[in-house]
């Protein structure tokens, strides 16, 4: 299996910050490669150094056996890029936005209808092909920028934020043509804040938190290693939780608390359940769940994926 | 940086203007006929009547009109430079989405000033034939006003594209047109010899583009008497339009590959 992308000790300063801060990691050939964390983790920058459009503060980057800094244009010839934002342009039709991309990497305009037909079938825009972008849904138009960087038959597809700001319906359907992708054997990096789209989609991710890799693997080992098999989540009485959770410590495995609830890490949460209730306590309310990616990360960094 | 690049944002730039053409039909077109009918036309007649006559030597329209080429390709250039600039920087980011192909900040900016280049000599032409129409000149003199004109027009749109590339918000557009353009277009010799400023300020006009656009036009087509060297003015708005393309691709890159 070879390697589509190689960093070592990657880093990015703006001025002062640091967004990246010496990272490492091989996303391998056919695989769906995640990013996963909260804003400001340096998910957006770490894509921006893999699309040759962000230059590296050091360290070293190959993309398909390439330097960013020296074989951009190369590199980007083929990539295809979805922006954290939808950057269509409003005032031509669909079908156009494909063309002028398509044309942007020199294809031929024949072989650009060929491939629009093909692409506007896969996003379900067929009936869309003449409508002008501006008045789509969010989800037509998502769809829309992943028809776009499709168009040069990319070996590698970059999604930044891929489902932000959509609603459940659109999320899945999305969810559902990059999962055919990736069946079609593309390469897919993807960069989330949301815990189940990265458990949907990516076969292995790194965990990013303040420029760092906090943890990496695939989701269900991830799961298995930081996190218990199951969750207990009490929600008290305002007030009473703080006190509340200090008196818990013997039921659970570890105890988290957040500012609306407490977390308790358990392989059984309904058991855990019935002892909370026979030690005499009242929560408001009680969920009983499966760990999630959400739980690891809270665990390694102490907070929550979206804030 | 590959001129194979550069002539296919040249190209988008030709398709996004098959879409919005008629949104720019006023400006480019109206406008300036209802200055040349206003000002040449109704306004000249007061001064082919007036003592002034004799200064010009010609009809006040026919000499109007070339130095109006001028300030026409300007406003052209300024136009296409900042609204469409700032879009497509912040508010669409069509320049990200360009970017993230094989086209780099270089060939984007190239490509940018030579889809301008095309719509100013659209403009320039059209207007020359507007000029020929109201009887301000022959069709032969108006359209020796256009090469002038269109390095005039691609020398504002280099300066104001690297001006733009820096802009955080709108507001220093309508400050560029409000204390640039407009100020130019008024004092730089379109509307009256620059003899008639007082001579602390008329200085000010020989450093102005337009003023040498303006000259080059009149020069070429009505065979006027040159100030300095048309080769000099020529140059001068060369070394703008250099100038002001370096600092695009410099700003733009600062901006957008970060």
């Amino acid at each position: 299996m070879s390697n589509l992308v190689e960093a070592r000790n990657l880093t990015k300063h703006f001025e002062s910050l640091v967004a990246v801060d010496a990272i490492d990691f091989d996303v391998h050939e056919g695989e769906a490669f995640g990013f996963l964390g909260p804003n400001g983790a340096g998910k957006s920058s770490t894509m921006k150094m893999i699309g040759a459009v962000s230059p590296l503060t050091a360290g070293t980057l190959q993309v398909l056996g390439m330097d960013p800094a020296r074989d951009g244009p190369k590199i980007r010839a083929r990539l295809g890029v979805v922006p954290q934002e939808d950057n269509l342009d409003q005032e031509l039709s669909v079908y156009e936005n494909l063309l002028i991309y398509g044309r942007y990497f020199g294809l031929p305009k024949g072989v650009i209808d060929a491939r629009a037909a093909e692409l506007l079938a896969f996003a379900q825009l067929e009936d869309r092909r003449q409508s002008l972008v501006e008045p789509l849904s969010g989800g037509m138009k998502r769809r829309l920028v992943i028809a776009r960087a499709l168009i040069n038959q990319p070996d590698l597809l970059l999604l930044d934020e891929p489902t932000t700001g959509l609603d459940p319906q659109a999320r899945h359907l999305l969810w559902d043509r990059l999962y055919r992708l990736k069946q079609q054997g593309v390469t897919l990096i993807i960069t989330t804040h949301y815990m189940d789209e990265a458990e949907q989609l990516c076969d292995r991710l790194v965990i990013m938190d303040k420029g760092k890799i906090a943890a990496e693997g695939a989701p269900r080992d991830l799961i298995d290693r930081y996190a218990t098999r199951e969750v207990l989540e009490l929600r008290f009485p305002v007030g009473a939780q703080a006190v509340q959770a200090q008196q818990l410590g013997e039921i659970a495995k570890e105890i988290e608390v957040l500012p609306d609830r407490v977390l308790l890490y358990t392989d059984d949460a309904d058991l855990a359940h019935a002892r909370v209730l026979e030690a005499g306590f009242a929560p408001e309310s009680t969920v009983s769940r499966r760990s999630t990616l959400e739980d690891v990360f809270l665990r390694l960094t102490g907070r929550t994926l979206i804030d | 940086m590959s001129i194979a690049g550069s002539l296919r944002v040249v190209e988008a730039g030709a398709r996004v203007y098959r879409r919005t053409w008629r949104g720019s039909v006023i400006s480019t077109f109206l406008n300036p006929m209802l200055y040349l009918l206003a000002m040449g036309i109704l306004a000249g007649q007061l001064v082919d009547d007036g003592p002034g006559a004799a200064n010009l030597q010609l009809p006040y329209l026919t000499w109007l009109a070339p130095g109006l080429l001028a300030a026409t390709t300007m406003q052209a250039g300024a136009v296409d430079a900042s609204y469409p600039v700032m879009a497509a920087v912040k508010w669409r980011k069509t320049y990200q989405a360009t970017l993230s192909t094989p086209i780099g900040v270089p060939e984007l900016v190239l490509g940018h000033l030579g889809w301008v280049t095309l719509r100013i000599t659209f403009v320039a032409v059209a207007f020359a034939a507007v000029m020929a129409l109201f009887g301000a000149t022959t069709v032969l003199e108006g359209l020796a006003a256009v090469p002038p004109g269109v390095l005039t027009g691609v020398a504002f749109a280099a300066v104001i594209t690297a001006y733009t590339a820096r802009l955080k918000s709108e507001t220093g557009l309508a400050s560029l047109f409000r204390f640039g353009i407009i100020p130019l277009f008024l004092f730089s010799g379109t509307f009256f010899p620059i003899e008639q400023l007082p001579d602390a300020v008329e200085p000010i006009a020989y450093v102005t583009p337009l003023w040498h656009g303006v000259e080059l036009c009149r020069g070429l087509a009505l065979g006027a008497d040159y100030t300095f060297h048309p080769l000099v003015s020529a140059g001068y708005l060369a070394a703008w339009t250099v100038v002001g393309g370096y600092f695009a691709v410099r700003f733009l890159s600062r901006r957008l590959i970060s």
